[in-house]
């Protein structure tokens, strides 16, 4: 195994512009990576839908070119990195985890996608996740589970586990991810990785295939804060194609990462959010949550108990609002233009094959979020779900408002539980949406999060993750705190998290 | 399935009729409504189009600000209030023209809302016509579909057809859609009124330069709503909906035809189904859509991949400052300094001469002159090629350019139509025209005189009845003088000599 595939994008950047590798050589290492450790749908981690290996050598031969003549683009020009399957990507094949759209290759490139493109970055191929990003475990996948790195009976978190596992297991330096209502911060949380939810509309959603347009947010997915600052940075900005994007300058991530690194927190109010710990909250899980907020006091905070009454009523809200609109987002999948087309014997009309294609194109977990959605809004019901939904959401927002008037950052653990085993939530919807508790409020309020590992469940030996959420606009500070408490528990741990994850052997 | 007809007169004297009518306006902006794809008619099937009209996955729809605009002018000129704010809407509904499977429009919070257009019903006895005041609910903005095009079937209709082609090109096109509110108390001018509406629309949207309305095209298309209720009952009947009518005309006779097939089923103790309907041109008759009625459940919600739509009050003036005269009012107007009579008004509007006149006035021609040119000379050399009056090679301001001629006696109305064949043949100025046609009048009185003396000398017989006092005898010498003349002779001066010289 080579040794370019253990180090963090910042890393790589620095050896590339140092001349002691090339974009070449370390997209091959990861190609081989892969190669060795990914396997297929019935072994292995599973992370990608597709490798482009052949693509993604040619960028890197060209990003080699470029550094020869002088003429990098970005400091990550020539750094690999993996895009979950919900990012339309010209030329490569675009499935979101659905049968219904096998087989079909995108004609544009959505806004993030070009923007690493245009930055240089090799795209080593296509991440899993749970079919149009609906679950949290990535077992809805068409295609088969994706299995987490440190225990592959287990599953990877979701709907972004292919992203999370591919940088978990060494296979990308980094990744793009699509957050929801946690689908970036979960699987972070439960595979020792660090994700970011960037505030809504600080990054472009052009091409990202829509689960909730009003909750969806690209992040990134990497090892590291400031790997994730520096493709945060990269990928955020006004984008004239996405109207819900925000026109503002890009706040300063990688500085307030390397900020935080420092290790000093002195005067920063921090709020721990009482209504997301109790009953149903596994003790591993709490045990290191408590031992994180004793750091940061350690580092200087000054931490206080914040309430957030509304946030219990978060999930139910979420689960009106996000299939209202995925029933009618996914509504364009019939056949009539792309995709799966399934024409029944002896029955060729348009109506037919539109129900004939997506009953067999779309999974139980899709289809039952179209049917809660299409019942939410319909008439006589509207009111009563989709309206009373935007109320509460409203609230919740206003929660977030007047905490954020006390503490500049609020923080709980990622998610409830570490990694649970494959196919121990799947019959049990409302059970496997408890995953989510503490991510969705801030989908709900657009305000932006990161997880961190934040060691491993004494019960388990799995990892845990350690949520910090900021207001909208200020994702500067997610770095700055994560940052530092990742560098105080790095250096009480002796070395980064996955240094304890187990090594994978490649497929016999 | 056979239908008892009523006659119209019986309708009208038992029930009461009530209108609704709904109009989409296309807008002739340069790029879709929510994407830039080319927005004109015509091109090659799926040749305009991008992810965004596609509905491609991942794909997202930005405003179109030049629509949003258009919308708001076309408020303005309805009377409307502006909104402050407002937001559009997803219609969920699956059809294979729809890429989406939702169209993008506005639920109930329109652009413009609570309007009003006074409509004017000519009376057909040639009295003073009966105006109508229409209350507008709302004019909204939304995406136009593709178009479906069903092959193999007996008259292209869906129904029976082989297959089907869908063309996008069309899908995304920006449309505003006017709704009336309950038109009530029209009696048996319902079928005029409706008419007169659609036409008052078109002739506002022409003015406003928001569109190229073309009814023909497609370009505005009307759906009438219709139902009868007991005369004096106060009470609103159940209503259908007749989609996509095409022309001013079947707007007029899809009114009376249903209103005669409602007052059939009503009379026959039986209820009108609430349902779309087509109208057919060729015999003036609706059938039944066999598509579910709007009572459908569109799942309507606030479009959440776009921001709301918040126009400035000072934009709002702005636009306001620019909105042209009111049609109708302009017509009024412009009757009044023309003097014209009401026929020769409407024959003036019906030939879409209206602003050519107007232009000829300005350039110094007498209105009447004006008139008399643009209807008659030059409509006929219209319709001989096939074209509007509009697109002739002929300027207002040449057309001034001729009667000031005629006016200084250069030419007479003959030779003028002489200069017109030399302008269409693109022969340079009418006094170019003349120089080389040699058209001029001649004012030579010698050569005059004597073409008279001939005329008289060649026809005593009628020489005779002008000395006996039968001035309408006249006309025959000064036909002969003006053969002799070769046409280029004051046909007002020669009845002169003719006269003097008989007396």
């Amino acid at each position: 195994m080579s040794e370019l595939i253990k180090k963090t994008a910042a890393e790589l950047a620095g050896a590339l512009a140092a001349g002691e590798t090339t974009s070449v050589e370390l997209t091959r290492a990861h190609l081989d990576r892969i190669a060795a450790v990914d396997g297929t749908a019935e072994s292995g981690v599973h992370a990608f839908l597709h490798v482009d290996a052949e693509g993604a050598l040619a960028q890197a031969a060209a990003s080699d070119a470029r550094r020869a003549a002088g003429q990098s683009r970005h400091l990550l020009d020539g750094v690999p990195i993996a895009v979950k399957d919900v990012l339309a990507t010209q030329g490569l094949p675009t499935t979101c985890g659905s049968k219904i759209l096998e087989g079909w290759v995108p004609p544009y490139d959505a806004t993030v996608v070009r923007r690493i493109k245009e930055a240089g970055l090799p795209i080593l191929g296509k991440t899993n996740m749970d079919e149009f990003a609906m679950g949290s475990s990535t077992e809805h996948s068409a295609y088969g589970p994706t299995r987490n790195p440190w225990d592959q009976t287990r599953i990877p978190g979701g709907s972004g586990g292919g992203s999370a596992a591919a940088v978990a297991a060494f296979e990308a330096p980094l990744a793009l991810g699509t957050d929801t209502g946690g689908s970036i911060r979960q699987p972070g949380a439960v595979t020792g990785t660090v994700g970011v939810k960037p505030t809504y509309g600080g990054v472009s959603r052009y091409g990202l295939v829509a689960l909730a347009n009003s909750l969806d947010q690209v992040g990134p997915v990497t090892r590291t804060v400031l790997d994730s600052a520096l493709l945060h940075e990269l990928i955020a900005g006004h984008d004239p194609l996405d109207s819900t994007s925000v026109d503002a300058p890009v706040g300063s991530y990688v500085a307030a990462a390397r900020e935080g690194a420092k290790g000093d927190l002195a005067g920063l109010r921090v709020g721990v959010i009482k209504e997301l710990a109790g009953d149903g909250w596994q003790p591993g899980v709490m045990e290191r949550f408590a031992e994180t907020v004793d750091l940061l006091k350690e580092l200087g905070a000054e931490v206080t108990e914040v309430s957030c009454p509304t946030f219990v009523h978060a999930m139910a809200t979420y689960y009106l609002i996000l299939p209202a609109e995925c029933s009618s987002n996914l509504a364009k999948f019939d056949a009539m233009r792309y995709g799966l087309r399934v024409v029944p014997e002896g029955d060729p009309s348009a109506e037919a094959v539109m129900k004939a294609t997506r009953d067999a194109g779309f999974g139980d977990e899709v289809k039952r979020r179209i049917m809660i959605g299409t019942y939410a809004l319909s008439s006589g019901y509207y009111d009563a779900y989709y309206g009373q939904a935007q109320k509460v959401r409203t609230l919740i927002s206003r929660d977030f408002a007047a905490a954020f008037e006390g503490v500049d950052v609020l923080v709980s653990p990622t998610s409830p539980t570490t990694a649970f085993p494959l196919g121990e939530k799947l019959d049990d919807p409302l059970a496997m949406y408890l995953q989510d508790l503490a991510t969705i409020p801030a989908n709900l309020a657009g305000v932006p999060g990161i997880s961190v590992p934040a060691g491993l469940a004494a019960e388990d030996g799995l990892p845990v993750g350690f949520q910090v959420l900021a207001p909208a606009l200020a994702d500067d500070r997610l770095y700055r705190v994560g940052a530092a408490v990742e560098a105080a528990l790095t250096q009480r741990w002796g070395g980064p998290i996955l240094g304890e994850a187990p090594t994978l052997e490649g497929p016999r | 399935m056979s239908e008892t007809l009523v006659p119209f007169d019986e309708v009208v004297e038992r029930f009461d009729p009530a209108l609704g009518l709904e109009i989409h306006v296309e807008l002739n902006t340069n790029t879709k409504m929510f994407c830039g794809c080319p927005a004109v008619f015509g091109g090659e099937p799926n040749t305009q189009v991008c992810p965004t009209c596609l509905g491609l996955p991942g794909a997202m729809p930005v405003v179109n600000g030049k629509a949003v605009e258009s919308a708001i002018r076309i408020g303005l000129a309805l009377n409307c209030e502006i909104a402050e704010w407002c937001r559009f809407a997803r219609k969920n509904y699956f059809y294979p023209d729809m890429p989406k499977n939702f169209q993008t429009s506005q639920y109930d919070e329109p652009i413009a809302f609570e309007g009003y257009l006074d409509v004017t019903v000519p009376d057909e006895n040639g009295g003073e016509g009966e105006t109508f005041r229409i209350e507008i609910e709302r004019a909204h903005m939304e995406e136009d579909t593709g178009k479906s095009s069903h092959v193999g079937g007996s008259d292209g209709r869906i129904h029976g057809a082989d297959y089907s082609l869908v063309d996008y090109n069309r899908a995304g096109i920006p449309l505003i859609e006017i709704v009336t509110k309950p038109i009530l108390g029209t009696g048996d001018k319902a079928p005029l009124v409706a008419k007169a509406y659609v036409s008052a629309i078109r002739d506002l949207i022409v003015a406003l330069g928001v569109s190229d309305a073309r009814m023909d095209q497609g370009s505005i298309r009307a759906d009438v709503n219709l139902s009868l209720a007991p005369k004096g009952s106060g009470v609103l009947g159940t209503r259908s909906e007749t989609k996509n009518v095409n022309s001013l005309r079947s707007v007029e006779r899809a009114v009376r035809f249903e209103m005669s097939r409602h007052a059939g089923i009503l009379d026959a103790g039986g209820s009108v189904l609430q349902e779309t309907r087509h109208f057919h041109e060729n015999d003036g008759t609706t059938s039944s859509g066999r598509e579910k009625s709007d009572a459908e459940d569109y799942r309507y919600f606030p479009e959440p991949d776009l921001v709301p739509v918040a126009p400035s009050r000072e934009w709002v003036e702005e636009l306001r400052a620019t909105l042209p005269e009111n049609p109708a009012v302009k017509r009024t107007r412009l009757q009044g300094e023309w003097g014209f009579t009401d026929l020769e008004m409407r024959d003036t509007v019906g030939a879409g001469a209206l602003d050519l006149v107007e232009q000829t006035v300005a350039a110094g021609a007498a209105p009447q002159a004006a008139r008399k040119w643009w209807l008659t000379e030059l409509a006929r050399r219209a319709n001989d090629a096939g074209v509007e009056l509009t697109e002739l090679a002929v300027t207002p301001a040449q057309v001034a350019a001729v009667q000031a001629l005629v006016d200084a006696k250069t030419i007479n109305d003959k030779l003028a139509r002489q200069v017109f064949d030399g302008l269409l043949a693109g022969e340079g100025t009418p006094e170019e025209i003349i120089a080389a046609r040699g058209l001029a009048v001649v004012s030579d009185e010698g050569a005059l005189s004597a073409a008279v003396d001939k005329a008289i000398a060649e026809n005593p017989d009628i020489a005779d009845k002008i000395r006996d006092g039968k001035l309408a005898a006249a006309g025959a010498l000064i036909g002969a003088v003006m053969k002799e003349m070769r046409g280029q002779a004051d046909a007002g001066r020669v009845r002169e000599l003719v006269l003097e010289k008989l007396s």
